[in-house]
């Protein structure tokens, strides 16, 4: 086992450098740079701006200077924010991500998971389609739909919570962003627990349980849980990498300052640091979460074990 | 069929069925059976001939799409149409099963401990340590070394023969009163097929459990059975006692399937015999006799449904046919 976690953490360090590698190139090739307005500046300051950040070097230089940084964990100064670092941004917004993210997923999985197992338990009938009917218009329906309807509800209408703004530590600040960010989730994971809990209650052990006389409660939880979290467990890994990176529609919309928008903006404005940065921790997080849902494999399936 | 004055297991006209109107499909048609305590009765039959459906009927599990119609009386309880409760406290507990494929019969993700004894645990109210202790007998009982490790085993750490075993001592956990067998060697090895019949018989002789053995293989059967019932097309053709069946058979289907046997003291033929045609499509059934496209006996008779009828010595046959067994076996010749 520690053998396959060095093998799998070793493999990460040149799918990271690929990563780094291609975020710095195409950025570098998109026309315009950080410092690129409509004034024209005067050439003296152009260029002591210039070489502030080090852009008057050769693109190799700054590629390799890129390179040494990122290997000590730092991902540079930020070109829009002054006399702040990349590190500290994403130190700023990746709580905020974090805690409605993780909210919204906790949300989903209890949600979309009751949903799917109910549902799977009597596949074709009202308690199946009913739900997997809303499924459809919780994966098409986009959030930028839902977010401001649930905003009109319960902020304007009702006035039961705030309608945006973060307040780190409030609950009500919480709700509504992870609310929005869960459905689709919900509605994703409902459907894969359905599918993956209806193969398992097919397989020729369950009708062995059945055969024992067990109640429904024990064969679902004991024995059809485990196969049907093997799929799960596979999308909540890049799931989660997703959600702690932060989703640009929900900051937007509730006026957040999570990394979401800071990747949008960095990307819109050229600020090269900020994007490189965003995408080798998204990169990083991937890498990770995938990492731990094949120990998941392990931990659920013995037979996984035996081969690791 | 009056051997028994009070049958443990009597089926009347037990039907199973899928679908509805024209599409309606007879996995099991009809069927009379008695199981007497103690004894062991074969069913034989080629797959599509309703008898994994049968033995599934006995247990309520032929899933939500089947109809169950006609009677199944466990000691006087009537087991069709029995509340999801009741059919609880009879499956593993009165009525056990052993699964065609002990593979995937058994729960990968589980160790076999959990899956012996929770059965146990619910039925018999058994607490952690007893049913361990009893697993751990059972195990021994179906001869598996060194039982207390093997109970930490998960099924992929052992062999397919010891899996069959496994399943087998599941099944008895609670001592049952009757133990149904869903083609217990077919998925094994030949050698190991002879360990697991033999198994099972030195079982039956210490535990006298009643068994309903359903396969398609009439070797296993020989050694194990005291009647044997034949199925075809989800109805019975011929029930008789395993001497009677085995030497004398007077349907052309079981003299053709007996002749189909390899014989080990008889010089191999070239070819195996074999009976020609497919076995019957069950949602499209010949009119008549479902037989009879195969029958080398067929007559114009045939097309009109044989009832089952009984001969002085017991022997039940569903056949138009009046001639004796040897001018049946000599119609395959």
């Amino acid at each position: 086992m520690l053998r396959f976690l060095l093998q799998r953490l070793l493999t990460a360090i040149p799918t990271l450098l690929v990563i780094a590698t291609l975020a710095f190139v195409l950025l570098h090739l998109a026309p315009g740079g950080p410092f690129d307005s409509d004034k024209v500046l005067v050439p003296q300051i152009q260029h002591a701006i210039e070489s502030r950040y080090h852009l008057d070097e050769p693109l190799w230089r700054q590629y390799l200077r890129y390179l040494g940084e990122l290997a000590r964990g730092d991902f540079g100064p930020s070109f829009q924010y002054r006399n702040t670092s990349v590190n500290e941004l994403i130190a700023q917004g990746l709580p905020v991500d974090a805690a409605i993210g993780s909210a919204a997923l906790l949300l989903a999985l209890l949600l979309g998971g009751a949903t799917g197992l109910v549902a799977a338990t009597r596949p074709g009938s009202w308690r199946d389609q009913l739900p997997m009917g809303l499924a459809v218009l919780g994966i098409s329906i986009p959030v930028f739909v839902t977010a401001p309807l649930l905003i009109l509800v319960f902020a304007m209408r009702l006035h039961w919570l705030p309608s945006g703004d973060w307040v780190a530590g409030s609950w009500r600040h919480l709700l509504l962003p992870a609310l929005a960010l869960a459905l689709p989730y919900t509605a994703y994971i409902a459907r894969i627990v359905r599918a993956a809990a209806i193969e398992a209650l097919g397989q020729p052990y369950i009708r062995t349980a059945r055969a024992k006389g067990l109640p429904t409660h024990v064969i679902v939880l004991r024995h059809a849980l485990r196969p049907t979290l093997m799929p799960l467990v596979s999308f909540l890994g890049p799931a989660l990498a997703g959600v702690l990176t932060g989703s640009i529609v929900v900051e937007q919309v509730f006026g957040l300052p999570g990394i979401g928008r800071l990747f949008v903006t960095g990307a819109l404005n050229r600020d090269y640091t900020v994007v490189t940065g965003v995408t080798v921790l998204y990169g990083a997080l991937i890498i990770g979460f995938n990492l731990l849902v094949d120990l998941c494999y392990a931990w659920l399936d013995p037979r996984v074990r035996a081969r690791t | 069929m009056a051997d028994s004055p009070a049958p443990l297991l009597q089926l009347r006209s037990l039907g199973v069925s899928y679908g509805r109107g024209i599409e309606e499909l007879r996995a099991v048609d009809t069927l009379d059976l008695d199981l007497a305590g103690r004894e062991c009765l074969g069913v034989v039959g080629e797959s599509g001939s309703g008898k994994t459906q049968l033995l599934l009927a006995l247990l309520g599990l032929n899933g939500p799409a089947a109809r169950l119609s006609g009677s199944i009386r466990y000691r006087g309880m009537e087991l069709v149409g029995a509340s999801s409760a009741q059919l609880a406290s009879i499956r593993g507990r009165r009525i056990a099963l052993v699964s065609q494929d002990p593979m995937s019969a058994l729960n990968p993700y589980l160790r076999i401990a959990t899956q012996l004894t929770e059965g146990a645990r619910r039925h018999l109210q058994l607490g952690r340590r007893a049913a361990l202790a009893r697993a751990a007998e059972l195990l021994a009982l179906v001869q598996i070394d060194a039982p207390s490790e093997r109970l930490r085993c998960y099924p992929h750490e052992l062999s397919g023969g010891m899996r069959q075993r496994v399943t087998i001592a599941m099944a008895l956990m609670c001592d049952p009163e009757i133990l149904l067998l869903d083609e217990p060697t077919t998925a094994l090895d030949v050698t190991v097929q002879a360990h697991v019949l033999e198994l099972l018989r030195a079982v039956r002789a210490r535990t006298g459990v009643a068994t309903l053995m359903v396969t398609h293989d009439l070797g296993a059967l020989a050694s194990m059975a005291n009647r044997v019932a034949v199925m075809y097309g989800g109805r019975l053709v011929e029930l008789a006692s395993a001497q009677q069946l085995y030497t004398a058979p007077r349907h052309p289907y079981t003299a053709g399937l007996l002749r189909s046997l390899p014989r080990l003291d008889q010089p191999l033929p070239a070819r195996l015999p074999v009976i020609g045609g497919q076995p019957p499509d069950l949602a499209d059934l010949p009119k008549g006799c479902a037989f009879s496209p195969r029958c080398p006996l067929v007559h114009a008779r045939c097309a009109s449904s044989p009832q089952l009828r009984a001969f002085p010595d017991g022997h039940l046959l569903a056949c138009h046919y009046e001639g004796t067994p040897s001018q049946v076996a000599g119609a395959w010749t």
